[in-house]
């Protein structure tokens, strides 16, 4: 086991959090790591099929940026793309629709775990190849620029925010993509979710840089690194960086340190980890966290999270069930989808 | 009116669609200030400025997949391939996102997307710089291959390539550019899925694209001298390919022969065999033949580049044979 970074410490005295954007934000996170639980437990029961990983222990990313998001900013996602889409408001019943094949998901079955889409909600898609949906989110950052720049259209001031891992960092489309990001001064927040593992191969093995959010000063680049298990430090590090692009004062490098707390994908043996890493982090949970924070700060009573979380398993549960009993796609409509419909 | 160049009729269409939909832009390498290796873009720069002629750095992969998610969220990206071999570099974003995804999407998104540029066996440039990535393409779901031939077609598909809702990949050949035809003055449309009878004929169909279709009609005329009547299509659209034109003149004909640049194996003449079988195989009165480049990187030498590709001397004698056939 490599020597843990020291995440930089936010004084949440800076955090200026409203009673109601606490509970906003704590409902996210609820709701991102219910709905991972029950997908678990969906897949083991053989509910769900192909490659399903899980998000479980990086809820403060997810929450603390997209929850600093315009409805009408855009989200890019990978293959580990649940939570990101729930945080976006894709409802969890079309989430869950969706990795159960129903016509009723997001991507209508034909996408799965790894291929989330929501135009309505300005998800720009989950994207299971490493790298890919980096060019794909810097294409919407050039459309809202090209809008306000070229077109003058002022109210072309939409973000995109785009999450990857730290294995990404090691591919051509990371750098590439800063690079132009940096130089056209695109309206883009590139989120990296370190969570110290690439399926079985270790960052530290992985990068002759280990510290990613450096990697973002060659390019003139903002770069920060913030403690991704504190969702008031991601939530400060995404304002910062959501203002600065808003402002067409260009992009931001976020190093999120995190970890998930289960295996790559649910077919993953996790066996390479040491238990001693796992301790460690899970000691630090981000739902524990933010919670004690909440009710130390009286931001939030018991009774008002616990309401919350019952809220959520409903939410999670009434998901399965709209997911057992909608259709399967029609086989006629097997081809529908490959070509745009005039 | 003074005749229009190849390259000249692809710079008009640009300029006229770009003049019409304002979300339309060119991006590629040395697309702006430099006016395009083939000069295509020339001027347009100058007169749609830098971000809707964007010169970008060398990355095609990323610089495709970002022309992927502008086309997503509403802008009509041209991509220029500065040479359509690089496109190799961009084969991920060209098969997984800009084909796949709106399939994999349910639906969500379009892409409207043109990727272009020139292709092509030319003068010598050596194996990287010779290929014709439509066949590595083809089986790419969600893609439409075009391939123009003529500076009508040429103008007219391309403006009729950025119109559509789809990603299309769309051919040019680096020997054609300087091809000359008095275009219309007014403003016209070439649909993208339908071929050209280039000739007439009752003898044999050729089946043809792209530059080969001049190969084909060079043949054609020492066909005609010998007696003979072959019917030439220029398939225009590799995919998908359009079976009503084919099947009319199989009907007509009996006989098919393919020309195609491409290399024999896996090459689009290989599909269309196939589906000549699938479809046709009552009316035809002989095997389908394939004439197509060697399966060979292109060599430098000029000799043995001259060897690699189809000659029109091969296609006389491949009809003259096929017509010798005693049926």
């Amino acid at each position: 086991m490599a020597q843990e970074r020291t995440p930089p410490v936010f004084d949440a005295a800076n955090a200026l959090l409203t009673h109601e954007e606490g509970l906003t934000i704590y409902e996210d996170m609820v709701l991102g790591r219910y709905f991972e639980d029950k997908c678990a437990e969906m897949y083991y029961r053989g509910r769900m099929f192909g490659f399903v990983h899980l998000y479980n222990g990086q809820e403060a990313v997810s929450s603390g940026v997209i929850k600093s998001l315009r409805s009408d900013d855009y989200v890019c996602s990978t293959y580990r793309d649940h939570v990101h889409a729930l945080s976006v408001g894709v409802p969890a019943d079309n989430v869950m629709a969706e990795l159960f094949g129903k016509e009723t998901g997001c991507s209508k079955g034909r996408g799965g775990s790894m291929h989330l889409f929501s135009a309505e909600h300005q998800l720009l898609g989950g994207f299971a190849f490493i790298g890919e949906g980096i060019p794909v989110a810097l294409g919407a950052a050039f459309q809202s620029h090209y809008r306000r720049v070229a077109l003058g259209d002022s109210s072309a001031d939409q973000v995109t925010a785009c999450f990857f891992g730290d294995g990404t960092t090691n591919n051509g489309q990371f750098f590439e993509c800063l690079s132009m990001a940096a130089l056209w001064k695109l309206p883009i927040i590139f989120v990296v979710e370190n969570n110290k593992w690439a399926i079985g191969m270790a960052h530290e093995r992985a990068s002759s840089q280990t510290e990613i959010f450096k990697k973002a000063s060659v390019f003139g680049m903002a770069g920060v690194e913030v403690d991704g298990m504190d969702v008031l430090a991601v939530r400060d590090a995404a304002k910062t960086a959501v203002s600065r692009a808003r402002a067409g004062e260009g992009p931001t490098l976020i190093e999120c340190l995190t970890y998930r707390f289960r295996g790559h994908s649910l077919a993953d043996p996790d066996e390479l980890r040491t238990k001693e890493e796992k301790e460690e982090w899970l000691s630090r949970d981000p739902l524990k966290r933010f919670e004690t924070y909440l009710l130390g700060q009286d931001l939030a009573t018991a009774a008002e999270l616990k309401a919350i979380r019952d809220k959520i398993q409903t939410v999670v549960d009434e998901a399965v069930t709209f997911a057992e009993q909608s259709p399967e796609p029609d086989p006629s409509e097997l081809r529908r989808y490959i070509f745009a419909e005039s | 009116m003074a005749d229009t160049l190849l390259f000249n009729a692809l710079r008009e269409a640009v300029d006229e669609e770009m003049g019409r939909d304002d979300a339309v832009f060119v991006l590629g390498e040395d697309v702006g200030v430099y006016g395009g290796s083939y000069k295509v873009t020339k001027g347009l720069y100058e007169k749609y400025g830098e971000f809707r002629v964007l010169d970008t750095p060398i990355a095609e992969n990323s610089f495709t997949g970002m022309a992927v998610g502008a086309a997503m969220t509403g802008l009509r990206p041209i991509i220029e391939g500065m040479n359509m071999g690089f496109l190799l570099l961009a084969f991920n974003q060209i098969a997984n996102n800009a084909g796949m995804l709106r399939y994999t999407s349910g639906g969500n998104y379009k892409i409207p997307m043109v990727i272009r540029g020139p292709g092509g066996v030319g003068r010598q440039l050596g194996a990287e710089h010779s290929q014709r990535l439509e066949a590595y393409f083809q089986a790419v779901p969600g893609l439409k291959i075009v391939a123009c031939s003529t500076p009508y077609n040429a103008k007219g598909l391309l403006k009729s390539a950025i119109r559509d809702d789809n990603p299309v990949l769309f051919f040019e050949h680096v020997l054609l550019y300087n091809l000359k035809e008095n275009l219309p003055e007014h403003e016209y449309l070439v649909p993208l899925d339908q071929a050209e009878v280039v000739r007439s004929g009752k003898d044999v169909t050729i089946l043809t694209y792209s530059r080969m279709r001049h190969h084909a009609t060079q043949a054609a005329k020492k066909l005609e001298q010998k007696g003979f009547d072959p019917e030439i299509i220029d398939l225009i659209s590799l995919k998908p390919l359009d079976f009503d034109t084919i099947g009319a003149s199989i009907k007509k004909t009996h006989r098919v022969i393919i020309v195609e640049e491409c290399m024999r194996t896996g090459g689009i003449g290989a599909e269309i065999v196939a589906s000549i079988n699938d479809r046709f195989f009552d009316e035809l009165d002989a095997p389908v033949l394939r004439l197509s480049s060697q399966d060979i990187p292109t060599p430098y030498n000029g000799k043995l580049e001259s060897l690699t590709i189809v000659q029109p001397r091969q296609i006389e004698e491949a009809v003259e044979k096929m017509m010798a056939l005693q049926i």
